[in-house]
């Protein structure tokens, strides 16, 4: 069951994207997402898929890997397309008994589902292609001038390389004690609400419990280790641009210049 | 009482760790059997008892429990898990009640049975593993390792499985902690008749323990026999990542040596009693 969480997993491959620099595929994601937030018009969306696609293409990673991210995400896409097809005013395209489909609605609603899935197989495309190291020495960088400012941002990077370390060896513990207890005849799908809800018990007291002990162990051997912060901590391979980080920023400027241009985009 | 036929199964199927955990596998188990199952990390092992137990599907082939197919539709997988007992690596982690005595009751209560049938089966459970009884009413995460794991293992007994596997048991105890869950093991089989599968690491707990052993390498069997047969098989082992018993090992050497004594010995008794026969004592 947990198999289909893509996102936040490291698919290991040979590619040009797997070797650009964090910083080049942070920056790009975050422009990718805003691009999409501003985008109006069909021939904008199908210039915004296109650059992931082929982006995709450039990655290596198989497509049907990327598309399992979004199973976690159909239920909150259909009742969210559901709601914007029945529930926006407009002109009626369809109508039963108080239901009413307008096309105002159809616009909108396809417009998010759009929307949606571009946008979390463009974070894919970043999660999949960089280690969760990787991933926090480029936020680190990108972010390190508000250390200026008091903002720990050694620290917050940390924390959030320890957690996406842990999200797969939680899910395999999961999956473990879920089985263990599976063997001892519980049974965690049948029965109502509160049957499963307690039924939940025997599997996420161990969970914690697994992940305090985790934590402990991690903490200790951190310090055994002598880490104390941030503070006069140097990298043993410091994150340095290459001339491919340079021409993928040269082509990350020409998309929204492309989108700009062509005048799609829709200051609202 | 269990028949494999042709069994494989894909880790990961579709993803990017992808691999055969299981090649085509077929092998019977029989009534009472001490079964030893060693391979090298990622041999299968692990994959081969939890298709046994009906937690994973097989991609192909079919598993067949005392005549039925036990990933067929109308199939009670429940009953299965209440005949078959399955103790998983580091079986402490799934704890979770508020005192060892309700935990070893989950299987019992998980099987329907009434709560004086329940509370009866937890105490024969924890007295056969020999827990003292001032534990029986402590959380279980006030215990000790060792006892940590006895609990657990209760927590599975408790169920009075026909077929009792064990997925490492001794992982993590000290000599004297594996000593005693061996010991535990033999004795339950002894007074129960159950049968028993055991997951080991160690050539020497299999070689003293088991009557059958099953060498898997790359996701198939390779050796199946009895310790003598199997271990007979040493650069084969070698090959796969095991080894052979430390006394089997010893007479080896003392053979290259040129001195007459038979090799296949497995057990440290046997061993003496051959290096006394060449001394001529």
């Amino acid at each position: 069951m947990f198999r289909d969480m893509t996102l936040g997993q490291y698919y290991p491959a040979e590619s040009v994207i797997h070797k650009l620099d964090p910083r080049v595929k942070l920056v790009a994601t975050f422009v990718y997402i805003l691009s999409l937030f501003f985008i109006g018009s069909v021939t904008g969306y199908l210039l915004a898929a296109l650059f992931l696609l082929s982006v995709i293409a450039l990655s290596r990673v198989p497509i049907g890997f990327m598309v399992r991210g979004l199973r976690a995400i159909v239920i909150l896409m259909v009742v969210a397309a559901l709601f914007n097809v029945f529930l926006t005013p407009g002109e009626v395209i369809f109508s039963w008994r108080m239901f009413s489909v307008t096309k105002e609605g159809c616009f909108i609603a396809a417009k998010m589902v759009v929307r949606l899935t571009l946008l979390i197989m463009g974070s894919s495309v970043m999660t999949l292609t960089t280690t969760p190291a990787n991933l926090t020495d480029g936020l680190e960088k990108l972010l390190g001038p508000l250390r200026k400012i008091r903002v720990p941002v050694h620290e917050m990077a940390m924390m959030m390389s320890i957690a996406l370390r842990f999200i797969p060896i939680l899910v395999e513990e999961t999956d473990r004690i879920m089985k263990a207890q599976i063997a001892r005849g519980a049974d965690f799908e049948s029965g109502n609400l509160i049957r499963r809800a307690k039924s939940l018990i025997p599997l996420l007291i161990p969970l914690f419990v697994s992940a305090f002990r985790r934590a402990n162990d991690l903490a200790m051997a951190m310090e055994a280790r002598c880490y104390r912060g941030g503070a006069g901590r140097t990298k043993m391979k410091p994150l340095v641009y290459s001339r491919r980080d340079r021409i993928a920023y040269l082509i990350l400027a020409l998309y929204p210049a492309l989108l700009v241009a062509i005048g799609y985009f829709h200051f609202r | 009482m269990f028949v494999l036929d042709e069994v494989s199964y894909i880790y990961d199927k579709g993803g990017a760790y992808q691999s055969q955990a299981l090649d085509r596998v077929s092998l019977t188990v029989g009534d009472g059997e001490f079964i030893g199952l060693i391979g090298h990390t990622g041999s299968g092992k692990s994959t081969l008892i939890q298709l046994m137990d009906a937690l994973l599907k097989p991609d192909s082939g079919t598993i067949y429990y005392n005549g039925e197919d036990i990933n067929g539709s109308s199939y009670d997988r429940r009953k299965l898990r209440s005949e078959v007992g399955l103790v998983f690596q580091y079986p402490e982690h799934q704890l979770f009640e508020e005192s060892v005595f309700k935990d070893v009751c989950f299987g019992p209560k998980n099987l329907g049975l009434s709560q004086k049938e329940q509370e009866l089966r937890a105490y024969r459970a924890l007295e056969l593993t020999g827990l003292s009884k001032e534990c029986f009413y402590q959380s279980p995460f006030d215990l000790s390792g060792g006892q940590k794991r006895r609990a657990a293992i209760a927590g599975v007994l408790s169920m009075e499985p026909k077929v009792f596997i064990l997925d490492e048991p001794t992982a993590g105890l000290d000599p004297k902690g594996r000593k005693e869950i061996l010991n535990l093991i033999r004795d339950l089989r002894e007074k129960t008749g159950m049968t028993v599968i055991l997951v080991s690491h160690s050539m020497d707990d299999v070689a003293d323990y088991a009557d059958r052993i099953i060498a898997m390498d790359k996701g198939r069997v390779f050796l199946d026999g009895t310790p003598k047969e199997v271990f007979a098989h040493a650069e084969e082992l070698a090959e796969a990542g095991l080894s052979v018993p430390e006394v089997t090992a010893i007479v080896r050497m003392i053979a290259d040596r040129g001195l007459p004594v038979d090799t296949s010995v497995t057990t440290i008794p046997e061993a003496r009693d051959e290096i006394l026969r060449i001394l001529g004592r």
